[in-house]
This record gives C-alpha cells, sequence and structure tokens, in this order.
C-alpha cells in the first residue's frame, strides 16, 4: 500500500517509495540516506504536532510535515 | 598572451590554491585532514590528537569555522585541519563545497574520516565520496562506546578488507584507540602503508560515461589523482571543477610526483 | 595553452554531451548506489548482536518532548540556569569588585608616587582601568557559569531536542526552528549567538535569526535586569520571597524577549524578508555522557575568555570617555552635566531620565556598565562608583525621582534597545552588509522607543 511519510503513525515502518521533492532538499534527503526501499519507522511528533521525527538507518531525523508529505513510502 | 609559467606560479585567482587552503603556519612535515558527520564526536578527536596546540578562524572568504593544530607521532609533525561536519559532499551547500575542495586541492597526505559507530552505514556513504577523492583514508569509527551500549559489533577486519583502508574504532572522549589511530595516520601519511579503496560500483550507464571521460583526463593531466571523481563532478555540473580544468588548477598535479596514481 | 585549452573545451563538451544523456537524476542514482554499497559493507561489517533491555535515549525523548511536558521542562530548564547563574556568580563577582578596588587603590598611590600629574592617574586608573574592572568582574562570574551549563546541555544533546519542540513556533513566523540554539547562545552573549546562526542554511532565515538575537538578554543586561528586578520589584514583597520573586520578574522579562522575538522574525519575514520558509531538516543525536573537562575547555577557553576579552576591549575606552566626560569643564558644569540636562526632556518622554539614556549612550561599547555610569551620574561623582548596598541604591535611586515605572521602563529598553558595539560589528562580519547592519540598530531602537514612550504614556493615565 502507498502512503505519504505524514501518514505514518508512531512506530509503524514503511520504505522509502519515491521522493516528489526537488532541489536542496530532495539531495540532503537522499545523502540522509533516504533512497528507494530504504525503512523508515516514525518515532514521535514534536509537542505542538510538527515536526516529526524518524529513524533512518539508525540515525533519528526531524522533518516538517510539509516535507514529509512529499515522501511517498510503502508499507 | 597568457603562458603556462604565469599559471605555475600560483596566481590563480578563481580558487585558493593549496597554500592557501593549507595555510603556511607552523612547522610541520605532514598534513592531515579531519573528515566526518556532524555530530560523530570529530571535535572531541580534533581535540584529544591536538591538545592545547589548535587555533580557530574561518575559510579564506567564508563564514565557516575552521580550527587547525598540530601533534606530533613518531618524530614527525602533523598539521590537522578540521573541516566542516557534512553528511556527503556531492552538494552546492558551503560547506560540502569546503571539504570536497580541501580534500582534492588541498591534497592532504591523509584523510581522517570520523564516523558514528552507532549509524555507521550512513557515515560510509561519506567514507566511499572520500575514498573517490582520495587513496589515503583512514575510517575513524568513533563512539564504539555507545555502540557497544547498543549492542552493536563492529568487525574492523572484515570493514577493512570491504572498503580497502584501515578502519580503526575509536572511544575519542575515552581515549580508547587512539593510539592505534596515530599509527595508522603515520603510515598513510607516510607512505609506508599505501591504502587501496575498493570503490562501488555506480549503474552502468554512470560507470560508462567517466570511463570515456577518464582516459580524456588522464591523456590531458598525466598524474591526476582522482580522474574518477573529477569525472562524476563533471558530469554532475560542478562549475569549480569545469573553472579548475580550464585554468590549468587540476594540471597542477601533474607536476607533484608525491601524490601517487589512484588506480580506477 | 592553446592546445590544452582546445583538449579542454573538447572534453567540457563530451562532458556536456554525457550529461544530457544521463538525464538529471544523477545524484539520486550516485546516492543510491553509495547508500547500495553502504549497506553492502555494514551487512559484513557491522553486527547487531541484540537489544538493549531498556532503550534509555528513546524514554528520554519520549519526556523531553511529550506533547505535556515537553514545553515546561524547557521553560524549567530556563529558570534553573538563571537563578544558577543570578545566585552563583553573586559572590565571586563581589570578591572580584572588592579586589580590583583594593588593587586600584594601590595603582592610585603607586601613580602619584612616580610624580604622575592628577589627570593622567585620573584618566588611567579612574577611567581606562575601572572600566575594565567593572567588565570583568561584573561579567566574568555570570559567564563562567551560563556557558558551561549551556555547553553541558548541548553536549549531552538536549539543544537540538529544543529545536525539535520549538520548530513550529518559529515556522508560524515564517524563522527557522534551529534558531532557538542561537537564542540559547544569545543569553551568554549576543555576538556569540549572531555568530551561531551559521547553523542556519537559508540566507534569509539566517538574517531574522541575526537580526533578533538582540532581543535575547545578554551577560551584560542579566545584571541590570536583576538588580532592578530586586531593588524595586521584589523589595515590594516579603523579604521570604523576594529571591524567587526577582527570578520570576527576570523569566519574565526574558520570555518577553522571546515574544518579541517571535513576533519581530514574523514581522521581518512578511515585510522586508519575505520568502517560502526553507525545509528543516534536524538531526536529533543520541544523548551521550558529557565530557567534563571538554565542556570546561570549550565553555570557558572558546566562549568565555574570548567574550571577555572582546568586551575588555571595548570597556577601556569607554571607561575613559565617562571619566573625560565627568571631569573636562565647560563654563561652570561638566560635559556630563551639560548631556544629562539636554537628553532629560528625551528621557522623560521614554519613562525615564537623562541620567539613564546617557548611560546608554555611553555604554555602547559594553552594556555592563550602565549602572555604575548613572550611579556616577547621580552622585555627582567624576568616576564610576559602585554601591554595596542595595538598600542605599534604592534610596539613591528614589532620591533622583524613580518610580516603579522608572524601573519597568529601564529594564523593557535594556530588552529592546540596541546591540552593543562587538555585537554591531559582528553582524557586520557575518551579513558583510551595511544595511542590514544598521537595521539591526535601527530596528531595536525604533522598538524601545515606541514601547517605552506607550509604556510612560499609560502609567501617566492611570495616574
Amino acid at each position: 500500500m502507498t502512503l505519504r511519510l505524514s501518514e505514518l503513525h508512531p512506530g509503524q515502518t514503511g520504505h522509502v517509495l519515491r521522493l516528489d521533492t526537488e532541489g536542496s532538499l530532495r539531495q540532503r534527503l537522499l545523502d540522509l540516506g533516504l533512497v528507494p526501499g530504504t525503512a523508515i519507522e516514525q518515532i514521535m511528533h514534536s509537542p505542538i504536532g510538527d515536526p516529526i521525527c524518524y529513524r533512518v538507518r539508525g540515525a533519528m531525523i526531524a522533518l516538517r510535515q510539509q516535507d514529509a508529505r512529499n515522501i511517498q513510502i510503502t508499507i | 598572451m597568457g603562458n603556462c609559467n604565469s599559471c605555475s606560479t600560483g596566481c590563480s585567482d578563481t580558487a585558493p590554491n593549496r597554500t592557501a587552503l593549507v595555510q603556511i603556519g607552523g612547522v610541520y612535515d605532514y598534513v592531515v585532514a579531519l573528515a566526518g558527520n556532524p555530530n560523530t564526536g570529530k571535535s572531541t578527536v580534533f581535540n584529544y590528537l591536538t591538545g592545547l596546540h589548535q587555533h580557530t578562524g574561518n575559510w579564506p572568504g567564508k563564514t565557516v569555522a575552521r580550527a587547525e593544530g598540530f601533534f606530533t607521532q613518531a618524530d614527525t609533525r602533523y598539521k590537522l585541519i578540521d573541516l566542516p561536519g557534512t553528511y556527503s559532499l556531492m552538494t552546492r551547500s558551503v560547506d560540502e563545497e569546503i571539504a570536497r575542495d580541501f580534500i582534492l586541492f588541498g591534497r592532504p597526505d591523509c584523510t581522517v574520516v570520523v564516523c558514528d559507530a552507532t549509524v555507521l552505514e550512513r557515515s560510509l556513504h561519506l567514507v566511499l565520496q572520500i575514498m573517490e577523492i582520495t587513496n589515503r583514508v583512514v575510517v575513524c569509527a568513533n563512539l564504539i562506546d555507545e555502540a557497544n551500549r547498543k549492542m552493536i559489533a563492529l568487525e574492523a577486519r572484515a570493514l577493512e578488507a570491504e572498503l580497502g583502508v584501515p578502519v580503526v574504532p575509536t572511544s575519542a572522549r575515552r581515549g580508547h584507540g587512539m593510539d592505534h589511530l596515530l599509527q595508522h595516520i603515520h603510515e598513510v601519511a607516510t607512505g609506508a602503508a599505501l591504502p587501496q579503496p575498493r570503490r562501488a560500483r555506480l549503474d552502468d550507464e554512470i560507470e560508462s560515461a567517466i570511463g570515456l571521460l577518464v582516459p580524456q583526463l588522464l591523456q590531458m593531466i598525466p598524474n591526476l589523482p582522482c580522474p574518477r571523481w573529477v569525472a562524476m563532478r563533471l558530469l554532475a555540473g560542478d562549475e569549480r571543477m569545469e573553472q579548475a580544468l580550464r585554468s590549468g588548477e587540476l594540471a597542477e598535479f601533474s607536476k607533484d610526483p608525491a601524490q601517487e596514481l589512484v588506480l580506477v | 595553452m592553446n592546445e590544452s585549452s582546445n583538449v579542454a573545451d573538447k572534453l567540457l563538451n563530451d562532458v556536456r554531451l554525457l550529461r544530457q544523456k544521463l538525464g538529471s537524476d544523477l545524484h539520486d542514482r550516485l546516492a543510491g548506489a553509495l547508500y547500495h554499497r553502504a549497506a553492502q559493507v555494514s551487512a559484513v561489517g557491522v553486527h547487531v548482536t541484540g537489544r538493549p533491555a531498556v532503550d534509555w535515549d528513546l524514554g528520554a525523548d519520549k519526556i523531553l518532548t511529550s506533547r505535556w511536558l515537553g514545553f515546561p521542562i524547557m521553560i524549567f530548564a530556563l529558570m534553573a540556569i538563571l537563578w544558577l547563574t543570578i545566585q552563583g556568580a553573586n559572590v565571586p563577582s563581589g570578591l572580584l569588585a572588592d579586589f580590583f578596588f583594593w588593587l586600584e587603590g594601590h595603582l592610585e598611590t603607586g601613580m602619584k608616587a612616580i610624580g604622575s600629574p592628577w589627570w593622567l592617574t585620573g584618566f588611567l586608573v579612574n577611567g581606562v582601568y575601572r572600566g575594565l574592572a567593572w567588565v570583568i568582574s561584573v561579567m566574568l562570574p555570570p559567564m563562567a557559569i551560563f556557558f558551561p551549563i549551556f555547553t553541558f546541555l548541548e553536549d549531552i544533546g538536549y539543544l537540538p531536542r529544543v529545536s525539535f519542540n520549538l520548530d513550529r513556533l518559529f515556522r508560524w513566523c515564517g524563522a527557522n526552528g534551529k534558531q532557538s540554539l542561537t537564542m540559547g547562545m544569545g543569553f551568554g552573549c549576543n555576538a556569540a549567538g549572531v555568530t551561531s546562526c551559521r547553523i542556519i542554511d537559508s540566507p534569509r532565515e539566517r538574517l531574522i535569526a541575526i537580526l533578533t538575537n538582540n532581543f535575547m538578554l545578554c551577560n551584560g543586561r542579566w545584571p541590570t535586569i536583576i538588580l532592578l528586578a530586586t531593588v524595586f520589584v521584589a523589595a515590594s514583597f516579603n523579604p521570604a520571597w523576594s529571591g524567587i520573586v526577582a527570578t520570576a520578574t527576570v523569566v519574565a522579562v526574558t520570555l518577553i524577549g522571546v515574544a518579541v522575538t517571535f513576533a519581530m522574525s514574523k514581522f521581518l519575514s512578511s515585510t522586508v524578508l519575505k520568502g517560502e520558509p526553507s525545509h528543516f531538516f534536524l538531526e536529533l543525536p543520541p544523548y551521550r555522557k558529557p565530557n567534563l573537562l571538554r565542556i570546561f575547555h570549550r565553555s570557558l577557553i572558546d566562549r568565555t575568555i574570548y567574550v571577555l576579552g572582546r568586551a575588555c576591549v571595548t570597556a577601556a575606552p569607554a571607561g575613559a570617555v565617562i571619566w573625560l566626560l565627568g571631569n573636562i569643564n565647560a563654563g561652570d558644569q561638566s560635559l556630563m552635566a551639560y548631556a544629562i540636562s539636554w537628553l532629560n526632556p528625551i528621557g522623560q518622554f521614554l519613562g525615564m531620565d537623562g541620567v539613564i539614556l546617557l548611560a546608554y549612550i555611553v555604554a555602547i561599547p559594553a552594556n555592563e556598565i550602565i549602572v555604575p555610569t548613572m550611579i556616577m551620574a547621580y552622585m555627582a561623582g567624576t568616576r564610576m562608583t559602585e554601591l554595596d548596598d542595595m538598600g542605599e541604591l534604592a534610596t539613591l535611586f528614589h532620591n533622583n525621582g524613580w518610580t516603579f515605572t522608572t524601573a519597568i521602563c529601564m529594564m523593557l529598553f535594556s530588552l529592546l534597545h540596541y546591540p552593543c558595539a562587538t555585537t554591531t560589528w559582528t553582524i557586520y562580519r557575518e551579513t558583510g552588509s551595511v544595511k542590514w547592519t544598521i537595521w539591526s540598530n535601527l530596528m531595536p531602537l525604533i522598538l524601545a522607543v515606541v514601547v517605552c514612550a506607550s509604556v510612560a504614556q499609560l502609567s501617566r493615565w492611570l495616574n
């Protein structure tokens, strides 16, 4: 099933399918290891709900919801 | 006019040349660069190695902090330069430009890549890129105590065999493994050991494009140490690299026999 | 040369053709291939031998960034740092001051003994030396407490969590969550805070962070706020409560500064620095055991000594100017008295008086000499003086017409006014722009004038 990264629930894991984002953010995400096929787990929200923290390749990365929305994943 | 004699005196005003990058200061035999991801304890490694023999400033023309220091190992004097912490060397960000330009044009005698042993895979992304630029790489798998606490075990020998460069597990804040690291830096910088990096295989189309460019580059600049990396940067549209090719800055490499040829 | 440039042109032409053939996703493919290889290598050499029984990091994160506790913990941490800094700095500050003034007496005697004329002794000892002594005794102890605590929080990994918690608010004002780290740095010293804005990648957001860093009270201003909070606010409460009331007042002023930072960031990002909020990504590194030696080295050598050194460079000439103003007479009055009577109407309009304004002008190089300059002017003394007893100070202020409003206006002015000379110079160095440097001074000044004038007007109405 295809979802947006922002739709993952805490503790749920998906795999990166596609990045619908361009420019420097796309390069950053790739360099942080979000290449297609990578497992990504939602860890927690910030107190106000945004940004959200994910575990990627063992590291904790926080992304804003608007950016996470542009990452397609499969679960 | 413009003959080549004027170039060889280092008149390039387009980019800092090696002298400007290393910044003559202090007495040293070899230059060591310290690269790595942010949050890997890179500055702890830096402080451990240099102690109080360090000073800070900015990179020439940039508002990015630069720290350099000195240490001695086996009666040999080293100058250590701390590069900005980066996740990669392939984007246009100022930090990454500084780091990749220094490793290429600054021609350090050894580049230490500080990795976070708890997330080694991510750090290897940077290691693999640096291995494209230079053979003289030592991997410092730092925070090994944290990794052990998280029940992550590293097999240094196996990693070395896979990467083709020395891998030293360390815990800089406890001082563990640092003697071993110094020994490897010494061997690589003095040329006593010559690492043979095993590079990542890229997809066929990119490999064949690189394959077309490398012979041309080597014909133009016979001793170019890292034709693969130069080809990759040119394909990525790196203007700095195009400029270096045009201005003859890259050709400087063919005049310096100190850097051995990287086999591709 | 021609031949080689032809070769280069041909090569670059080939590159262009190949680049077209490869398409625009080269970076994707390189990153994909490198990560594929990285995964292969780590599959061979990295082994996960089990799962720790308790994941402390995750547990700590769930608490420190939790919906209910995230913000209270941050505010509590702020209060604790301020309280420790305020309480802890008291005694060493007093000891240092005693030492310096003891030394001053001997310097004066020494100068006289070698036959130095009164004006030279006055200028060097009562001017330059005294300015330096003030700055060091007021600034050094709080910085030596504040910076290590701050570096400690940085070292164990709490600060990125603060960024994570606050990012949503910064996004609302079109700024970057990492601005919270630069603000924290600004509590120690605005110049250090401005320099730390380098961690923000987007030039627009970095500029917002630089221009608003001034609203974070710095070490040069804490003593002023603490003094006023103690003498004017806490004094009207039961003495048993005065310590807590003083801390709460200081925290309230601090939080007003935070609110102004948000408001001005929002203002800047919707007017002169309009633009899309950049993307935010932040790594939350694992919590680490702090390394005390490293914390002391970083906070004392890199931060405290560095900031103090720069403050001294600016305080010495300021001390000299103060001495000259107090000792050069034009007609029957000193220059200082002239300046005060000239500034008085403006000062009154802003809820303060001429003396306070003069102190702020003289103290542009270093905020920490504001209170001593004021005391000196009130006492019509000819050198900067310190009154040891808080009660004496309150009497002095009351005798010079101070009210509760004067104290409030001065606290607000201190919070909002322009950055000190060191910070202004740092802003120029970091932005490389005269325009933004002027902005960084004008914007807070206008804000300070508007706010103080309004408070003064309001209090006139209420009375």
